[in-house]
């Protein structure tokens, strides 16, 4: 057994496990506030990392400027997608919602595969990424470090955020119940494309912090998927849950490395673990571990 | 769904649930429909081996989502594993084949009754969970499998694939493109037929009950937790034969082929043709196949003006597949075989439509 590894995966885990978790984050407020399950989450991401890329290499801005011009962006984007695509399939049975976001992933992926190209590429060093740091005896970049503090601001953002403003109380009211938000003079169509602008702009910040963490590429979408194991891991309309479960699923997934690693040699099983988990979950738990249960009458 | 017009001619009444029942509701759709097959097995040889080859992806691409059709369309449970049972079915058939010899002809049914049973496994979820929840879960059964054939070498070859022949009847083998076209037309009318069948029976009716109200049908005597599971067996059961006609079809399987991508696209020719209507199924395997070539060529023309179009193309088809799913939800969520419907009654109540 070698703990310096182990511990040095599971503090990786937890670190991208929050990443996991922020992306999680974005995918629940989609959820909850609109009911519609949101499968080109993964390419929101990749379009913020790649828009922010563009606009540090290409243009030549600073990166806090690119950083700021990436989240206008990323907020029409998110508005644009929602009135467009989404608001007249409000009322549509629950394969048509999954299939159109669905097809809009597709669609993205391609376009951005054609647009920025097929290869992953650096951001230029703007923090000192590269450098480690030692902190009690591990190794850890700062570029993760950065991640985690971006992580949790993040999070303590979306706390205040619903917790004490006008439009946060707006959103909740609208995720309990449309009916009566509605008739309580909250507009009901700000508040579902107010809720895709956040969560396409929150996916396009974590989406530049794993872009100067590993590096950007389409591949990235990859964390879109990952994103289903952890919601139906903390319950699909809870924002607390999608957090923990983002942070079991980035600590399983750095887990099941070292045991593969370890013990069993069987190749990348950290890739297909969370799966595993989410089946497992489904049968025996499907409402996750903050979801709530839905009581149906007839 | 709304309400469409289908018309019979006057004097056409019915008197009896077995007139009701009947696979073709006129003598004139029972002809048309037999006519049509002959006009096709008639034009066959005549029509070149490129036409020839996308009719037989299309017939096996039919058959999959006539598949995926009862599970989705009919029974209202959404997968998004097909591509990963249509693989299984493709290295089933060639693994029977190669390793116990089973003649091949015998190895696709087989192949298709192999899946079934894994389609039953994955399918147990689905007894308690729906909706979004089992749209995930099949999700998770798609890259489960697919890390299952990259890894199980005495299953699939494992990352180098398996080779697959083709078959044989008596020393009569299906070796070119013609024959196997004529093979693969036989298995989409049995399954054309058969689906039809079986959505006119008490079991077809029980899925349409459990896409339409689950607990109403539940208290009606529908027992859920059978035909959701068995949806998925019968759906499971088309994927694997499709799969098996697709692997010994282009001779070779490789885990590559069966991607979500691929699972998508299943999704798409049954959304694009009309969710529960086997016809549909057909048409929509048929645009989702053709539409990537017509843009093919919609760029090459591009490319004249816009020379940087060319750089673009295999993007371009896959935009296209993402813009189609996405314009006909939009547009026309009932699909191709509901804009069909609307012309004929329009031709019938010539006068009297508009």
């Amino acid at each position: 057994m070698k703990w310096d590894l182990f511990f040095q995966l599971l503090v990786n885990g937890l670190i991208v496990g929050m990443l996991y978790g922020v992306v999680a984050m974005c995918f629940v407020l989609i959820y909850k506030s609109t009911q519609v399950v949101n499968f080109a989450q993964g390419e929101f991401l990749v379009l913020g990392a790649w828009v922010c890329l563009a606009l540090v290499t290409n243009m030549q801005l600073p990166f806090f400027l690119a950083f700021i011009f990436t989240l206008i962006f990323m907020v029409a984007f998110g508005i644009i997608v929602q009135t467009v695509i989404l608001r007249p399939l409000i009322g549509e049975p629950i394969i048509s919602v999954i299939m159109v976001t669905i097809g809009l992933s597709i669609f993205m992926q391609a376009l951005m595969n054609w647009i920025f190209g097929n290869d992953a590429k650096r951001f230029p060093d703007v923090f000192g990424t590269t450098d480690v740091v030692n902190i009690a005896g591990l190794n850890v970049e700062v570029a993760y470090l950065l991640s985690l503090v971006l992580s949790i601001v993040i999070m303590g953002v979306f706390f205040w955020f619903f917790r004490f403003t006008r439009h946060g109380l707006a959103m909740r009211a609208t995720a309990f119940d449309q009916q009566i938000a509605q008739s309580l003079g909250i507009s009901v169509k700000q508040t579902f494309a107010m809720a895709w602008a956040i969560s396409a702009m929150v996916s396009g910040v974590a989406g530049i912090v794993i872009g100067i963490v590993n590096s950007v590429s389409n591949s990235l979408a990859f964390v879109g998927i990952k994103v289903f194991p952890a919601v139906i891991l903390g319950g699909l309309d809870s924002i607390v849950g999608a957090v923990v479960g983002g942070i079991i699923v980035g600590v399983l997934e750095n887990l099941a490395e070292f045991v593969d690693g370890q013990y069993l040699q069987f190749g990348n099983l950290y890739t297909i673990a969370p799966f595993y988990v989410l089946i497992i979950i489904l049968m025996i738990k499907p409402y996750g571990l903050f979801g709530t249960k839905d009581i149906e009458r007839i | 769904m709304s309400y469409v017009p289908n018309p019979r001619p006057a004097g056409d009444f019915r008197t009896s649930y077995t007139d009701d029942n009947r696979l073709f509701k006129t003598h004139f759709e029972t002809r048309a429909a037999l006519v049509l097959l002959a006009l096709i097995i008639v034009a066959a040889p005549f029509i070149g081996n490129y036409w020839l080859s996308q009719l037989i992806m299309i017939g096996i691409y039919a058959i999959a989502a006539i598949g995926l059709n009862i599970l989705v369309g009919t029974t209202g449970q959404i997968s998004l594993g097909h591509a990963a049972f249509f693989g299984f079915g493709a290295f089933a058939s060639a693994w029977l084949a190669n390793s116990f010899g089973v003649p091949i002809l015998l190895a696709m049914p087989a192949a298709a009754l192999l899946t079934t049973a894994v389609g039953m496994i994955f399918g147990v979820p689905a007894a308690r969970i729906k909706g979004l929840y089992l749209a995930i879960a099949t999700l998770a059964s798609q890259f489960i499998l697919t890390d299952f054939f990259s890894r199980a070498e005495w299953f699939s070859g494992g990352v180098y694939g398996a080779l697959a022949e083709r078959p044989n009847l008596f020393g009569f083998a299906f070796n070119d493109d013609l024959r196997y076209f004529y093979l693969v037309l036989f298995w989409l009318v049995v399954t054309a037929v058969a689906v039809t069948n079986l959505l006119r029976s008490r079991d077809g009716r029980a899925f349409v009950a459990v896409r339409d109200h689950y607990l109403s049908a539940e208290v009606m005597g529908v027992n859920l937790t059978k035909y959701r599971i068995l949806s998925f067996g019968i759906s499971s059961f088309f994927a694997g034969l499709a799969g098996a006609l697709f692997g010994h079809y282009l001779e070779y399987v490789s885990v590559e082929g069966f991607t979500i991508l691929l699972s998508i696209q299943f999704l798409a020719m049954i959304i694009i043709g009309g969710l529960g209507s086997v016809y549909g199924a057909i048409l929509g395997a048929a645009f989702i196949l053709l539409l990537p070539q017509v843009m093919e060529s919609v760029t090459t023309m591009a490319a004249y003006i816009f020379p940087a179009m060319e750089s673009g193309k295999s993007y371009v088809k896959q935009m296209s597949i993402g813009a189609a799913i996405i314009l006909f939800l939009i547009f026309e969520p009932e699909g191709l075989i509901h804009r069909w419907q609307q012309i004929r009654a329009s031709w019938k109540l010539f006068p009297f439509s508009r």
